[in-house]
């Protein structure tokens, strides 16, 4: 059974390109959710219906509106993905204690400063885990795009079930667990480091509180 | 009456337990104290079977537990825990009624038990059987709890530092609310605290514990007079002193904080004010602070009607004495006064406090072990 | 229009076919992942190492799999109600997992030292303070495999997805639109409902908040 580097290439491509958007995108409209309150609920209550939506239906229906190809796929993807970033991003903002925000502006900082210096930092490891989300559900979800006309590890899969030959099905399957595998491991491991680290600077920001207080 | 026999409990190669002996009488008040990780807790939940000895037996009732279906005994037994452990998914009323369910009481027997529980602790049936916990206070949730560890009438009532989370003041209501319960119902009661105060305040007998041995059993007033060991004497602290018991005046003995009203307030706002503060009795004063007499909330079911000035309804026939007598003629009007408490006057009329029995046992104490807290 | 008269019995019968295949593997996965869930509860050191394989199961593609429940069951419904039946489990598994082990200890203390059986603490403690949660569980368990079913048609099991596949394969767009929609349409309103049933089984003292 040759493995197909190339469909592979093709398949992270594919994931990496609707991730890049689906970040830039889902961050965007996190933050928009939180700064304008009357657009909350239409954000939120937009990802997540469009997450409700079974991924053959949508990708069907955007092929018949974008045509066949892997454009077609990546906005299917990048809409999945924005529910995990948009969510993770808006709760990681708006759940951080009042007071850093309060001692960001009392130092001048405008509203975009204390967005970039410090609440989009500060939300980082979660905002993190909902990217993860996003690449693993991808790569499952970019298996579909054989079938509105796009490349990767899918079109093996889908050749393999038409002509019933289960080692067309694991070229494509076993890469394809993999790799979701090997993100979900290895982007936890990131994210655990991320949350440590965040946790360790506040404890260490709290000592020194307490030490200036008992001095 | 509970006895505990050589009683050990290893967790690992610790020992929590260790050769605990120890009998409780019938009806008694014990408390178990002793420092952290004395094993309080453990003792307490072995009685209930929550924890299993690994040496010794215990009996309850001249019977050994271990020969008792668990779940059987433990609805002999009320249960009360710091974490109150109420319920949330079922209300106040369903909540006390959740072992006599079990129990198979009907529906009327549960709701009988239910208004009488409620009106043990002044809580109106009708206002609070059918919220649900989270809309409670922390010292009405754990009135509840103590309530339902009573529900099934059970002659024995455990309780692990039930008002450990509670202010100061909700605290002491609750100590006086579960000390007049076991006497009124006859309870045996095991009570688990690491605060002295609460110890001498409620116990029978002080069963001091320290590293999973009885230091000392004692009454409260042998274990103040005798410690046994140095760490005894470490948890009573400053209460080890001595003070001219005549020299003490009325002032010394009284409360200061106290419900005043102005004359001129009206009498519905008064219940509402009498409601919220949970008293039944309000000092009414006038323009100058000047003490006037005493409104109680009976007086204003009786006589009063909306909209009328609290001025009117005021009683005289109050026991009052000046802030300068002596504790002991403030003592004497005490014991002689029907309603319970003495009011306190400056010599320009206006009111000082109030002595009460609390605050005068308090004021004892404090005399005879130093100041409280 | 004249599409929607010509084709309304096979647009009905695949219609009815998805939420069969839906309603069946629900089921299926309800009754084993809510025991397994309380089991679990019971058993703590071992659920970190079911959940996770549970877990990596769910990372495999839908197609995949179906593919191999292909290669072991054959074409018809059996495969691909497997295949739903495996993607049911995980939420619901996980969701009544942790609704029953983030019940507040005290509450359960309190349960055991009253006199309630283990079995009482469970129906009448722990599974209704969990219920929300599950019934969490059970709503991304059915929005996921309202979604897979649509691949169903792929081995033969029919359902919506065989309208898509049919429109897909003829580029015959109003089949694709027929099928897309009542999906996407079925998946929303059953998230709305069961959204709604999770509301009205949260016991009320968990929503009342001072
Ligand atoms: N499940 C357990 N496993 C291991 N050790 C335990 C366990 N439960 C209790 N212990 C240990 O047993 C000792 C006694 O515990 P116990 O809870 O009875 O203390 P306590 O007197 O109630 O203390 P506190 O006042 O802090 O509640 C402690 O040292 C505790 O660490
Ligand atoms: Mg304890």
């Amino acid at each position: 059974m040759p493995v197909r580097f190339d469909l592979m290439i093709d398949h992270l491509t594919i994931v990496a390109v609707a991730t890049a958007f689906s970040v830039v995108i889902g961050i965007a409209l996190g933050v928009a959710a939180y700064w304008f309150k009357y657009l909350e609920r239409i954000i939120l209550g937009f990802s997540d219906t469009v997450q409700t939506i079974p991924s053959l239906a949508l990708l069907s229906l955007l092929m018949i509106v974008f045509g066949l190809g892997n454009k077609t796929l990546i906005i299917g993807l990048v809409l999945y993905a924005l529910l995990p970033i948009v969510r993770n991003t808006f709760t990681g903002i708006s759940g951080l204690a009042p007071h850093l925000r309060e001692a960001a502006k009392g130092m001048g900082m405008s509203k975009i400063q204390v967005l970039v210096k410090v609440e989009l930092p500060l939300a980082f490891p979660l905002i993190f885990s909902g990217i993860k989300i996003a690449v693993v559900t991808s790569l499952g979800i970019a298996v579909m795009g054989v079938l509105i006309g796009a490349g990767g590890l899918g079109y093996p899969i889908y050749r393999g079930i038409q002509t019933r030959n289960s080692a067309l099905i694991l070229s494509g399957a076993v890469p394809v667990v993999l790799l979701a595998l090997i993100f979900d491991y290895g982007m936890s491991k990131i994210e655990y480091m991320l949350t440590k680290r965040a946790k360790n600077k506040n404890e260490k920001e709290r000592t020194t509180c307490e030490t200036n207080l008992s001095a | 009456m509970i006895q505990f026999e050589n009683v050990c409990k290893r967790y690992g190669k610790a020992t929590v337990i260790d050769d605990l002996s120890l009998t409780v009488e019938e009806g008694q008040f014990v408390v178990l104290i002793g420092p952290s990780g004395c094993g309080k807790t453990t003792t307490l939940k072995m009685i209930n079977r929550l924890i299993e000895p690994d040496k010794g037996r215990i009996f309850v009732n001249g019977s050994d537990i271990t020969r008792v279906n668990a779940v059987a005994l433990r609805r002999t037994i009320g249960y009360v825990i710091q974490q109150i452990g109420l319920f949330p998914n079922m209300t106040v009323g369903q909540n006390i009624s959740v072992v006599p369910k079990l129990l198979r009481y009907t529906n009327a027997q549960c709701d009988e038990i239910t208004r009488s529980l409620l009106q043990l602790v002044d809580m109106d049936y009708d206002v609070y059987a059918h919220k649900y916990p989270s809309e409670l206070s922390g010292g009405q949730q754990q009135r509840i709890g103590v309530l339902r560890a009573l529900a099934a009438s059970p002659p024995i009532v455990l309780m692990d530092e039930p008002f450990g989370a509670l202010d100061p003041i909700t605290r002491e209501a609750l100590q006086e609310e579960i000390k007049k319960i076991q006497r009124k119902l006859k309870k045996t009661i095991i009570f688990v605290t690491h605060d002295m105060d609460e110890a001498l305040r409620l116990a029978d007998t002080i069963v001091f514990m320290n590293g999973g041995r009885v230091v000392q059993i004692a009454s409260p007033e042998e274990m103040l007079r005798n410690p046994k060991e140095d760490i005894i004497k470490n948890f009573m602290g400053k209460r080890i002193s001595k003070v001219d018991y005549n020299s003490l005046l009325a002032a010394d003995i009284m409360r200061a904080s106290v419900l005043k009203v102005h004359k001129t307030k009206l009498t519905l706002e008064c219940v509402d004010l009498m409601n919220r503060r949970q008293v039944n009795t309000l000092l009414v004063v006038d323009d100058d602070e000047r003490f006037l007499g005493i409104v109680t909330i009976d007086d204003i079911k009786k006589h009063g009607r909306a909209g009328k000035e609290i001025g009117d309804l005021v009683s005289t026939e109050t026991s009052v004495i000046g802030a300068g007598d002596s504790a002991k003629e403030a003592f004497e009007r005490l014991v002689d006064s029907r309603s319970g408490y003495v009011v306190v006057k400056h010599p320009n009329d206006t009111v000082a406090g109030l002595i009460t029995k609390t605050s005068m046992v308090k004021a004892m104490a404090e005399a005879m072990w130093g100041e409280q807290e | 229009m004249t599409f929607m008269a010509k084709n309304s019995g096979l647009i009905i019968n695949e219609t009815l076919n998805h939420m069969r295949l839906v309603g069946i593997s629900t089921l299926f996965g309800l009754m084993i992942s809510v025991p397994l869930g309380i089991l679990l509860s019971r058993r703590r050191r071992a659920a970190k190492y079911v959940l996770a394989l549970v877990g990596t199961v769910q990372t495999i593609p839908g197609l995949v799999l179906l593919g191999f429940a292909m290669i072991v069951f054959g074409i018809g419904s059996k495969p691909a109600i497997v295949v739903l039946t495996l993607y049911a489990i995980l939420p619901a598994l996980r969701n009544t997992y942790t609704g029953i082990t983030e019940v507040d200890p005290g509450c359960i203390e309190s349960a055991k030292g009253i006199g309630m059986s283990n079995i009482q603490t469970l129906l009448k403690v722990e599974l209704p303070l969990a219920l929300p949660s599950i019934v969490g569980g059970l709503r991304m368990s059915v929005i996921y495999i309202i979604s897979w079913a649509t691949l169903a048609g792929l081995v033969g099991a029919g359902g919506l997805g065989d309208l898509i596949w049919t429109g897909l394969a003829t580029y015959e767009n109003n089949f694709i639109l027929t099928g897309a929609i009542l999906a996407a349409v079925m998946a929303l309103a059953s998230g709305a409902l069961i959204g709604l049933l999770q509301n009205i089984m949260t016991p009320r003292g968990l929503k009342v908040r001072r």
